[in-house]
């Protein structure tokens, strides 16, 4: 009985070993889970938190504040090239949506230093409003893995489109318009 | 009249001269740690490894800024309380507390205990084994000798006296 515990305890190590690999690999593959929603025709909700303002630590926003219009949210860092690239676009976007007060653009910025970000905001005569995600919270929840990453959220506070990776001026207006649509 | 006024324009001049002189000394603060002690405590975040050895315009930026800090006289636990506020937690080099990385935690931790309980355990019992291995009791005493056997060690050993 003795005798046989000893490989009963070296199966059960293995097997929590083995257990924990499943589990990191898991943990750490990509978060589709907006993306295989949207492709079943559902609107999944968009999760929220208060985060500080870029430039004003003391003022917090969140997408409450914008719930009635729709809300190109966009995660973004200076350090990121592609995120240079699709800058000029989501200024276009964020024009479209306030001239007729639709909604806006929110940059979310990501593991970059308050004085970088603003640094690209000046680059890049950025005027839509940014809030900083310091520990990457909002960040996880949205599954963001790489930058740049764009969720379309509808007026209702719903997710319309995701586009993981670089947004360009198709994906801004097509997804905008099916955001108003509703 | 006019020597008054002289006295104070001299006046004016040395209190100048001397705000002058205290400026600098005013501005530049006195570093209490270097980037060379900081850089191998924190990580890149985006790069995902220690800042020491980490090569990239992102860690060029991070170590601007440790240098600024530094600069302005900050002591190291300012500066790595600085570096969370602008680059979150995993700017310090120890993993999250939540997710895959509490692993690396409780790992350690239920290996030591795994082991202090198997020590428990065992530990009574070798002890047993070895008191009555000394005691000629237990198994290490050999197997029981026949009458014969017995006779003839005692034959054979008094041989020897």
């Amino acid at each position: 009985m003795r005798r046989s515990a000893v490989p009963f305890v070296a199966i059960l190590a293995v097997a929590a070993l083995v257990g924990l690999l499943v589990y990191g690999v898991a943990a750490k593959s990509p978060d589709t889970t907006f993306e295989d929603a949207i492709d079943q025709g559902k609107r999944p909700a968009a999760p929220d938190l208060a985060l500080p303002v870029l430039g004003d630590d003391g003022e917090q926003r969140s997408l409450a504040d914008f719930r009635g219009g729709v809300v190109v949210l966009n995660f973004w860092a200076s350090w990121c090239d592609p995120c240079k690239a699709e800058a000029p676009e989501l200024e276009r976007a964020y024009r479209r949506l306030t001239a007729r007060g639709d909604g806006t653009v929110l940059g979310v910025t990501f593991r970059d230093a308050s004085r970088d970000s603003l640094e690209f905001v000046d680059e890049f005569g950025l005027t839509y409003p940014s809030v900083r995600d310091v520990d990457g919270k909002l960040a996880r929840e949205y599954g963001t893995r790489a930058l740049p990453e764009t969720f379309v959220i509808d007026r209702e506070g719903r997710v319309v489109a995701v586009a993981r990776g670089t947004v360009d001026r198709e994906f801004l207006d097509r997804a905008i318009d099916e955001a108003l649509a509703t | 009249m006019r020597l008054r006024l002289r006295l104070r324009t001299l006046l004016l001049a040395a209190v100048a001269a001397l705000a002058i002189a205290a400026a600098p000394q005013a501005v530049a603060a006195t570093p209490q740690t270097s980037l060379s002690d900081i850089e191998d405590e924190v990580m890149c975040p985006v790069c995902g490894v220690a800042l020491n050895i980490a090569e990239s315009p992102q860690a060029d930026d991070e170590r601007a800024l440790i240098r600024d800090l530094v600069a302005k006289g900050l002591t190291k636990e300012e500066i790595k309380q600085r570096l969370v506020a602008e680059y979150g937690q995993a700017v310090l080099a120890e993993p999250d507390d939540e997710g895959f990385d509490l692993a690396a935690w409780v790992v350690p931790a239920a290996v030591v205990a795994v082991l202090i309980a198997a020590g428990a355990l065992l530990l009574p019992r070798w002890r047993r084994r070895a008191r009555a291995a000394a005691d000629g009791t237990g198994a290490g005493a050999g197997p029981e000798l026949s009458a014969d056997d017995a006779r003839r060690l005692d034959e054979d050993l008094a041989r020897f006296r």
